[in-house]
């Protein structure tokens, strides 16, 4: 049976960690990154489950700043 | 296996190739971010990149032309949909288009917007409504809701003292002149998904001449409110949306 597996990829920088992101994944697979901060002083989401993740593009669509890429692939089990 | 799926031919959504680099100056959360990037893919997709012109309000969207990669002009204060006139009058095979807040829009550009849209100029007007002036600090907007507190009704918004909320779309879909007048909002994927076809037709109506359209996209302004952006799109769906209930007020862009 073949899935469909999505990943990813954050532009931390670019990232002001307002989380609509976080709430917007069905899968949970967003997360902010524990106490870290981007070069502007603002904390930044990462993919802290990237196994779950469906590339459904959720996250990237409500993102107001365009931080996120998405890509999806079939992947034959 | 993430490195695998990360690979150029997977690739299913990036930000949009219009948005420049620049890190944008909104708030963090901010509705502004999201509209940008829709009116990016609508000009990308109409094939327009190198046709459209912009007209810049005073707001936070002052800024806008740091941000999308196609022409702008800066208007004074409330006259964008003015400007946009005359530059869609000069120009007509350009895609003209006005981005504004609901300070410059409804307050002190109120004449300029509803005669622009009452002549039919054939000009889209993107109108951000969050309830309050956003980038002067949080002062109390035409379009404020009732009993909503900001810097200048500390004790929330009251009728006899401040009138009542502006309802400029509401006004807008009985004028003669517009085509095209809907209300929509961007704190979903599927909201975000319907606010970018109201805003293909809008600019589409206007380069096939219908008349003026005006889109109005209920926003947050979590800075302003006093809120988390999470909670913020909260608030606006369970109180912005009873006094501005979204939908298309008014559509003869088919006849």
């Amino acid at each position: 049976m073949s899935k469909i597996k999505g990943a990813i990829v954050v532009d931390t920088d670019r990232c002001k960690g307002c989380q609509l992101c976080i709430v917007a994944c069905p899968k949970d697979v967003i997360d902010l990154a524990q106490k870290k901060v981007n070069v502007h002083g603002y904390p930044y989401v990462e993919a802290a489950d990237p196994d779950k993740c469906i590339g459904c593009t959720a996250c990237a669509v409500v993102c107001p700043d365009g931080c996120i890429t998405v890509y999806r692939m079939k992947v034959e089990e | 296996m993430t490195n695998r799926i990360i690979a150029p031919e997977n690739l299913v959504y990036e930000k949009p190739k219009l948005m420049n680099d620049t890190a944008m100056h909104y708030c963090p959360g901010c509705s502004h971010g999201v509209v940008h990037k829709l009116v990016a893919e609508v000009v990308a997709e109409m094939g327009m990149e190198d046709k459209t012109v912009g007209v810049c309000p005073v707001g936070c969207a002052v800024f806008a032309y740091r941000y999308l990669d196609i022409d702008w002009q800066e208007a004074a204060h409330g006259r964008a949909p003015a400007v946009a006139t005359g530059v869609k009058r000069v120009w007509p095979d350009r895609l003209v288009f006005t981005y504004q807040g609901d300070g410059d829009l409804a307050c002190i550009g109120a004449a300029e917007t509803i005669h622009a849209l009452n002549r039919g100029e054939n000009i889209p007007i993107i109108f951000i409504n969050n309830a309050i002036y956003g980038m002067t600090g949080g002062q109390m907007a035409p379009t404020t809701l009732l009993g909503q507190k900001t810097a200048t009704c500390p004790f929330g918004r009251e009728p006899d003292l401040h009138g009542y909320p502006l309802n400029i779309t509401e006004l807008a879909s009985h004028l003669k002149g517009t085509c095209y007048v809907t209300r929509q909002s961007v704190d979903t994927m599927a909201s975000i998904a319907k606010a970018k076809k109201a805003i293909r037709k809008a600019f589409d109506a206007s380069m096939q001449g219908k008349g003026s359209s005006l889109i109005e996209i209920v926003s947050t302004c979590n800075s302003g409110w006093k809120m988390s952006p999470v909670k913020a799109n909260e608030w606006m769906r369970e109180n912005m949306f009873k006094e501005y209930v979204k939908g298309d007020l008014k559509d003869t862009t088919a006849l």
